[in-house]
């Protein structure tokens, strides 16, 4: 019995996401609030994204995510010249604590977003998001994303918070190529196997659920369904 | 008359020749290799090594040999210029892509007569014609350092330039025309510090390559010198350097913070400034940062008109109706960071009062803050620098005119208002 436990450790320590440190914990900042003005120009106050439907909210997602995106923006792996050019002077260390002050607020779900969606479609959003298609091959969002779609580890985002429009032009993003990961590129796969129907219903319903407030030790997630390059 | 006409080519070709014949010795002695003795450094000198570190910081070398997301030295990134596009080479020691198989002797001739281990001449995109000031032993050591790095595998990719660009001929000419090796000398009227700041200023730091303006095949211009100019391929100019007036003891001051933090009580280093910043200046030690404030503040003044184009003439009556939106609009985005008065905060927020970058004849640098925002350098004295959010997805072009002609011309600021037809060009 304790080597079957023992077993089961290895395997968890052995699994990419346990392989990577914990996010970091820093002492607070002082004045981050206003030192963050120019992210808030387009994310929104504490990132919350209130009057761009396509800049992102970043409140709460995984600080390892977020620290993960700033360096790709940096290095230009994801392509965003504002955010290119926004994060040259600036060290791995102010961006790590960029990352944890992000992650340390409050998501919140867009007004408008609530109630957008017709019954059939909210329901197929439902099932794509809480059970996937085994049809189609698609694993449910929170499989990867975690229950309460929170995301976790270093390199998987979040997703309450985000406006309807923003992931279904994310996951249209995953579809054509516009936005890629390493391969195997699981978010390319899964997008190219939905319907543009599919994504607006599992946008709009993603986008209409109600953010709750964050769980301990909610962020961990298990094994993911398909083996992702990206998740290293 | 036919006679006259045959008299009159002939006398033509005659100059043409003579005056060719004149300016070849330019363009001979440049023919043949410089024969350079190799002074054999010693790679595993540990000190040596970190003053070759220093150097090359000093040199900023890291800003343009390395690529986006590519590790430090190995080059890849792509410098934009009127004639086309070039891409910085490896610096590591990897024997097939970087300098593995360059001696200092190979490393000396490209950093002072600009001409590569192969003898192909180099683009002074790689900025040579400063680099040239560089004492042999300095060049030694920051030879020494580079091959301490870690290879890295990675091939440049081949330059874009247009012809005749990208001739080696189009390279002799300019070279006859514009450079020369030069040899750094100290002047014996001045103090150790003008001098060490001369050094770095005219050499390693190669300060001129965007402070000074450039005629129409990219050369610095000697009766510019620090007058400010566009810096090629970017959408900013740099400011001049040199002032009407010497500049004071307190303005000295406000400088050595500004170049070691990107900060300082009423200004912040932005664009391509915050990168010299920080990935070169806030390496350097106090005395050299002090060094080379003590050679800027003593130059000789040059004619402020020459840090770049000036915008479209704004009607009267127009900049009237500017002036009153761009007010409006100040106190609802700007004024909670840049105060009422236009002073913002130290170490926080720029003063635009009696800012020369917002009241600069050239407008591209305040353009390009309002529209672009973006954080100061992330320092050793400044960790954690504030950052203006970009107003390009919020502003029209007619609402970026408004704001920015109100803040030329409020708190005393005696500047040109913006027409709107210039803010995206």
């Amino acid at each position: 019995m304790p080597c079957r436990l023992l077993a089961l450790l290895c395997l968890f320590l052995a699994s990419p996401l346990a392989a990577q440190p914990a996010s970091p914990v820093s002492p607070p900042i002082p004045d981050m609030d206003n030192r963050m003005a120019a992210c808030a120009g387009c994310h929104g106050e504490y990132g919350r994204s209130q009057r761009e439907t396509y800049y992102p909210s970043i409140a709460g997602k995984p600080a390892g995510y977020l620290y993960e995106q700033l360096l790709n923006f940096r290095a230009g792996r994801r392509h965003q010249t504002q955010m290119q050019q926004m994060l040259t002077p600036l060290s791995t260390d102010y961006m790590r604590e960029m990352a944890a002050y992000y992650a340390g607020q409050t998501a919140a779900r867009h007004p408008s977003d609530a109630d957008a969606l017709d019954p059939a479609a909210a329901a197929r959003g439902e099932q794509l998001a809480l059970h996937g298609d085994a049809a189609l091959d698609v694993p449910a969002c929170r499989d990867c994303h975690g229950a309460g779609l929170r995301g976790g580890g270093p390199y998987v985002p979040g997703l309450v918070g985000l406006r309807r429009e923003y992931i279904e032009a994310q996951l249209g993003g995953w579809q054509s190529g516009a936005r890629s990961a390493l391969a195997p590129d699981c978010m390319a796969t899964i997008a190219q196997r939905l319907s543009g129907e599919d994504m607006a219903a599992v946008a709009g319903w993603i986008a209409a659920q109600p953010v709750q407030p964050k769980a301990a030790g909610e962020t961990e997630i298990g094994p993911l369904p398909m083996n992702c390059g990206a998740v290293r | 008359m036919m006679r006259l006409t045959r008299w009159l080519v002939g006398l033509c070709g005659v100059a043409l020749i003579m005056a060719a014949a004149a300016f070849l010795p330019r363009l001979w002695p440049d023919v043949g290799m410089p024969q350079v003795a190799d002074t054999h450094p010693d790679t595993g000198d540990a000190a040596l090594i970190e003053r070759g570190r220093y150097l090359a910081r000093a040199g900023n070398c890291i800003g343009c040999h390395t690529g986006p997301g590519g590790e430090p030295y190995a080059g890849g990134r792509r410098i934009e210029t009127p004639f086309g596009d070039l891409y910085t080479t490896n610096l590591t020691p990897d024997a097939a892509s970087g300098l593995g198989t360059w001696t200092a002797a190979d490393f000396w001739r490209a950093m002072h007569h600009g001409r590569s281990r192969d003898g192909r001449l180099l683009y002074p995109a790689f900025p040579y014609p400063d680099y040239t000031q560089v004492s042999r032993a300095d060049s030694d050591a920051i030879y020494v350092f580079l091959q301490s790095l870690e290879p890295v595998a990675a091939d440049t990719p081949p330059h874009a330039l247009r012809f005749p660009y990208n001739t080696q001929l189009a390279l002799r000419i300019w070279r006859g025309l514009f450079f020369e090796p030069g040899e750094f000398r100290a002047a014996p009227d001045k103090s150790d510090a003008w001098n060490r700041g001369a050094y770095l200023v005219e050499g390693l730091g190669h300060c001129g390559a965007c402070h000074t303006a450039r005629g129409r095949l990219g050369q610095t211009l000697a009766s510019a010198d620090y007058g400010g100019g566009r810096i090629p391929g970017l959408r900013w100019t740099a400011p001049a350097l040199s002032g009407a007036s010497p500049m004071s003891a307190a303005r000295a001051e406000e400088l050595k913070t500004l170049l070691a933090t990107g900060v300082s009580r009423r200004n912040v280093t932005s664009g391509p400034m915050a990168e010299v910043v920080f990935h070169s200046l806030q390496y350097l030690r106090e005395a050299d940062i002090a060094a080379m404030v003590e050679y800027l503040r003593q130059l000789p003044p040059t004619s402020p008109t020459l840090d770049g184009p000036a915008g479209l003439r704004v009607p009267p009556s127009q900049a009237k109706r500017l002036l009153k939106q761009g007010r409006a609009l100040y106190v609802d985005h700007c004024e909670s960071c840049h105060g009422e008065d236009g002073l913002g905060e130290p170490r926080r927020y720029p003063a635009l009062a009696g800012n020369a970058l917002v009241t600069a004849n050239a407008t591209s640098n305040v353009i390009r803050s309002v529209l672009e925002g973006g954080f100061g350098p992330s320092t050793a004295g400044n960790p954690r620098p504030y950052g203006m959010p970009p107003y390009a997805h919020q502003f029209s072009a007619q609402q970026t005119a408004a704001v920015i002609s109100y803040i030329r011309q409020a708190w005393g600021n005696e500047a040109s208002a913006v027409s709107p037809l210039d803010i995206n060009r």
